[in-house]
């Protein structure tokens, strides 16, 4: 096992040069820090020759490309053009702030999934089956901003009715709270359940098809002709093979959930991953959202690591190759 | 599914081709396809879900398209006295104004025709470049293949939605051709694979080995034999992504990077009435439901063309 | 003649399809008796899983409806039994081998641990070393070699013929009084049929147990076979000792399955396939069910009208044919046309 992470380990470093290469060339491809600067108001010349100075942006673009490289891996991603501000340590704090939210949220999404799935395929073409596929295509076809609208809205009018605060729309705690994780919570269930909702629907679905497929396996089969117990049939047999391709699906979405979390944290002002790009989108900062674009990366590539391994932990197939 | 149910839908299928050869007396390989397309025809129009779904989606495209005719008011003219009205009847406000008097209803229409035409688009750019790649990936393997496959991991690296969001905040500009083309070049990786491992076992099956033998050229084989029977997987996924490109492309524009006005466009409308979610709660509310509507008909038509085209589903 | 152990009465099972009812199994009936073999036989879809299925409440219902019979395990009707009763039946008195040795095994679990885990749930007193013991010493008697280390090793790391051989142990774990092998050979390569169908030979002996042997394979039924019973669209057409079958055959189907047996004449080989395609079990053809691909019928108004019924031929061998005693001269006809002898 160990060797097998260590051989998964380095092989995402070519991955991740290629992403280097991708974000750099990409963004560079799109537009370039100067003429999103040049589109703020009361910007000096003497500001912009710094800037060019500063991140050699007169020298060929491969040479760019070197000295943001350096930046990236020497310099904790460097500082923005305009400010000179460092990237790091606020987008430390988003990271933090957003893995609290994906984290909890995945898990939330998994493991309901997994038991909405499981249930739906024992019982097929039960009304609970009827209604977990309705909910799931709902779960396709809601967008998921409007979804937090409505839940912002409900939340707002729930309060306005009760004059009870029950849930926060807004922001990530409240100024001075009695109980700090209890304030914690409140603020945090509207964007989690916004974030879960969609992958509940997507792993529902793929557990459910993964499920009756082994439950009509020859090895299913072969277990209860040997006289063990249904339960036992689907909790033990049937379940360990059907979450392999579950575990995939997880980790392949792992971008999509971040890609969710930019949209939800904007509503919710979350302050976390989401709303930093969203932020820096809007600024037209350019080493701020290739730094970004650069710890996603990392994070995927990292979720992908973790699928390999529970992968080789539920399948001995794996393991051994 | 068990190996007896499979087998037996097999031998169903296969009566049901003799049958439709027996009656069509056609030869070569045209019967094929043809009774392909016969049994999938015949097993859409049995699926309850997916043909209202169709008939609903239908009449809202048309809605749209003519919108200049059915809207009751202009896009953008405030009917100044009846500012913030709720749904009424009267003064055929069906979903409101907003806070300048300007009609929800005819907005959502033109929101409408927006999107749609966007998601048209982006479903038929996305589906001729995914085409086109997975094809050639498909067909002539090796480096190219490997080339097309890593290129699309490493896309998969970086979340989907930032790309767009980078791509249309600083190329878009706001118009809906731009965001639609920016979305149709980056939608297409799913099918460009769907369509490789189609290419791929195709291309080793005996009726374009025969081919091959009788010295048909590389583009006749593709065009003649493979891609036709491809048809059915390329169908559902262009199908999907016009869900997905409505839903994608209202996210954008909701956050202000998309479509923008004063061009009009469901995100735009539901984020003109984010501020207003309690008070003018019917802003947000019509134009989000409508994205709801032809997305769930979408995926719903989407699903039993798929059911269809599958030969191994069983229709319960 | 002792008392059968399994004894399968009137059997009718159907199953509900978009297209139609499946009359999959449609009044079959069948003896088997302790240490003997009955073979099955019949073309694919003939309905002799299913009829297996349903006697041990395999089959899933719905879609599937088990309409009528009974099955006699020693005497007693054990034919929609509930649930926990069938399971504590299944594989301790009555155990399956399927046909596909690389699918029914569990690919995440040990093979020692799928076979021990029959033994357990039979026995609740039964420790994990005892288990892992008695499983060693099965897949030794199999002749898995090197049995202790097997015992940790998952499917994957078992050869085909090795992985039906652990199908087997598993099968004779608790010493069953019935042994249904369902195709056991079908997926293997022919030098591996033979040693499997040996271990099943000397587990069968050891044991004691009837065995039910289902197969396409008519060499296997001549080698391991005492009595044979032949279906046709979910119903049994003929049935007798495997002597009488082989050449005394009175049902023109039996004689087709004979005919289209690969065999060497001198230099040649023959294979003369009955032509058609067996009937679908939607819609069968009125009148007898072969009766569009027999030779021998030639458009007889009774072949088309009347359902045969299964009588007795000859003592101790049943046909299901209107003019059993044609099918000897057919025999002699198809002989001197092609030199083979039946
Ligand atoms: N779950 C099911 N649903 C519908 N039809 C079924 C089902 N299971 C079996 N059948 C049908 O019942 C018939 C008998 O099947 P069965 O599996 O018993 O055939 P068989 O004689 O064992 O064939 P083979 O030699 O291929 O194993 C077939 O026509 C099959 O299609
Ligand atoms: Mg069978």
């Amino acid at each position: 096992m160990g060797t097998f992470i260590a051989r998964r380990l380095l092989y995402s470093i070519p991955v991740l040069l290629a992403a280097t290469i991708l974000v750099f060339f990409g963004m560079t491809a799109v537009t370039d820090p100067i003429s999103q600067i040049r589109l703020q108001p009361n910007v000096s010349q003497q500001t912009i020759q710094n800037i060019i100075d500063r991140k050699h942006l007169d020298e060929p673009v491969v040479v760019q490309y070197g000295f943001w490289l350096r930046d990236v891996f020497f310099n904790q991603f460097g500082n923005t053009a305009l400010g000179d501000q460092p990237i790091w340590p606020d987008l430390s704090r988003a990271i933090g702030n957003t893995m609290q939210l994906v984290f909890i949220s995945e898990l939330i999404a998994v493991v309901l999934a997994v038991v909405l799935g499981v249930f739906s395929a024992k019982k097929q073409y039960s009304f609970f089956d009827y209604a977990t596929t309705t909910i799931s295509f709902f779960g396709f076809s809601v967008p998921i901003f409007w979804f937090a609208l409505i839940l912002q809205a409900l939340a707002t009018w729930f309060f306005l009715e009760t004059g009870f605060r029950l849930f926060y729309t807004f922001g990530q705690s409240s100024f001075a709270p009695e109980n700090a994780f209890i304030d914690r919570i409140q603020h945090m269930v509207l964007p989690i359940v916004t974030l879960s909702y969609v992958s509940i629907a997507t792993y529902s679905r793929y557990q459910r098809a993964s499920m009756l497929e082994v439950l009509h396996s020859d090895y299913v089969r072969t277990a209860r002709a040997k006289g063990v117990k249904e339960r036992v049939v689907t909790m033990k047999h049937a379940l360990r093979n059907a979450l392999i391709p579950v575990v995939t699906i997880a980790a392949l979405s792992f971008g999509a959930v971040l890609g969710g979390a930019v949209i939800t944290e904007t509503i919710f002002a979350w302050p976390g991953m989401g709303k930093f790009f969203i932020d820096a989108l809007i600024r037209g900062e350019v080493y701020t959202l290739m730094a970004w674009l650069m710890v996603t990366a990392v994070a995927v590539i990292l979720a992908n690591l973790v699928a390999d391994i529970v992968y080789g932990w539920l399948d001995p197939r794996i393991r051994y190759d | 599914m068990t190996d007896q149910q499979v087998r037996k839908d097999d031998e169903i299928a296969e009566a049901q081709t003799q049958a439709v050869i027996d009656s069509a007396h056609l030869e070569g390989l045209e019967i094929k396809s043809l009774t392909q397309w016969q049994l999938a025809r015949r097993k859409f129009f049995q699926h309850k879900l997916a043909m209202t779904s169709l008939v609903i989606l239908l009449l809202v495209f048309l809605a749209a398209l003519f919108a200049d005719f059915i809207a009751p008011y202009d896009f953008a003219e405030p009917d100044v006295p009846n500012r913030s009205s709720p749904p009424t009847f009267e003064g055929q406000h069906y979903f409101g104004t907003d806070k300048i008097g300007r009609d929800y209803f005819s907005r959502t229409l033109f929101g409408t025709r927006t999107s749609v035409y966007v998601a048209f688009i982006v479903a038929s750019v996305s589906t001729v470049i995914g085409v086109i790649i997975g094809g050639v990936a498909g067909y002539y393997g090796g480096a190219i293949d490997n080339l097309l496959m890593r290129m699309t991991d490493l896309f998969l690296t970086i979340p989907f939605l930032a790309i767009l969001l980078v791509l249309s905040a600083f190329l878009g500009a706001g118009s809906p051709v731009r965001v639609a083309f920016i979305l149709g070049f980056l939608f297409w990786t799913g099918l460009a694979r769907i369509v490789r491992g189609e290419f791929l076992s195709l291309r080793e099956k005996e009726f374009v080995e025969a081919a091959k033998v009788l010295g048909a050229s590389d583009s006749r084989i593709i065009f003649r034999h493979i891609l036709p029977n491809t048809l059915g997987p390329i169908i559902v996924n262009a199908t999907l992504t016009v869900a997905a490109a409505i839903l994608v492309e209202a996210a954008l524009s909701f956050l202000g990077f998309g479509v923008q006005p004063p061009f009009p466009a469901l995100g735009v409308l539901i984020a003109d009435g984010q501020d207003s979610l309690t008070t003018l709660w019917w802003l947000a509310t019509f134009p989000g439901l409508t994205i709801v509507l032809i997305a769930l008909c979408i995926n719903f038509v989407g699903d039993g063309l798929r059911d269809a085209f599958d030969p191994k589903q069983r229709v319960k | 003649m002792t008392e059968p152990v399994l004894s399968i009465r009137d059997l009718v099972v159907e199953f509900d399809t978009t297209d139609g009812v499946v009359h999959a199994v449609d009044g079959v009936s069948y003896d088997v008796h302790p240490g003997e073999t009955m073979g099955v036989v019949g073309e694919s879809g003939s309905g002799k899983s299913v009829t297996v299925m349903a006697a041990l409440g395999l089959i899933q219902i719905p879609p599937g409806r088990i309409v009528n019979g009974e099955v006699l395990y020693k005497g007693r009707n054990i034919l929609g039994l509930d649930e926990d009763e069938l399971r504590k039946i299944r594989n301790k008195e009555i155990a399956m081998i399927f046909q596909d040795p690389m699918t029914s095994l569990n690919p995440v679990f040990k093979v020692g641990d799928q076979i021990a885990e029959a033994l357990l749930v039979h026995d609740d007193k039964l420790t994990d070393d005892a288990a892992r013991k008695r499983t060693v010493d099965l897949l030794e008697m199999v002749g898995v070699p090197n049995p202790d280390r097997r015992f940790d090793q998952y499917p994957h790391e078992y050869s085909g013929g090795m992985r039906q051989r652990a199908m087997i142990a598993m099968a004779m774990a608790n010493q069953p009084s019935v042994l249904i092998a369902d195709e056991p050979t079908t997926a293997l390569d022919v030098t591996i049929q033979a040693q499997v169908l040996e271990v099943m030979k000397v587990a069968a002996e050891e044991t004691g147990a009837g065995t039910v042997m289902i197969t396409h394979d008519l060499g296997v039924v001549a080698e391991m076979a005492d009595r044979v019973t032949v279906m046709y669209a979910g119903r049994v057409v003929e049935s007798g000792t495997v002597d009488e079958i082989f050449h005394n055959p009175k049902h023109p189907y039996t004689l087709g399955l004979m005919m289209s047996l690969p065999r060497v004449t001198g230099e040649m080989q023959k294979l003369l396939p009955i032509p058609g395609n067996p009937p679908s079990v939607i819609s069968l053809p009125p009148g007898c069910a072969f009766h569009p691909r027999c030779r021998m019928s030639e458009g007889r108004e009774l072949c088309r009208t009347k359902v045969p019924e299964l009588v007795e031929a000859s003592p101790g061998h049943m046909s299901a044919c209107h003019f059993p005693d044609e099918v000897a001269i057919e025999a002699k006809r198809e002989a001197s046309v092609t030199g083979l002898e039946v």
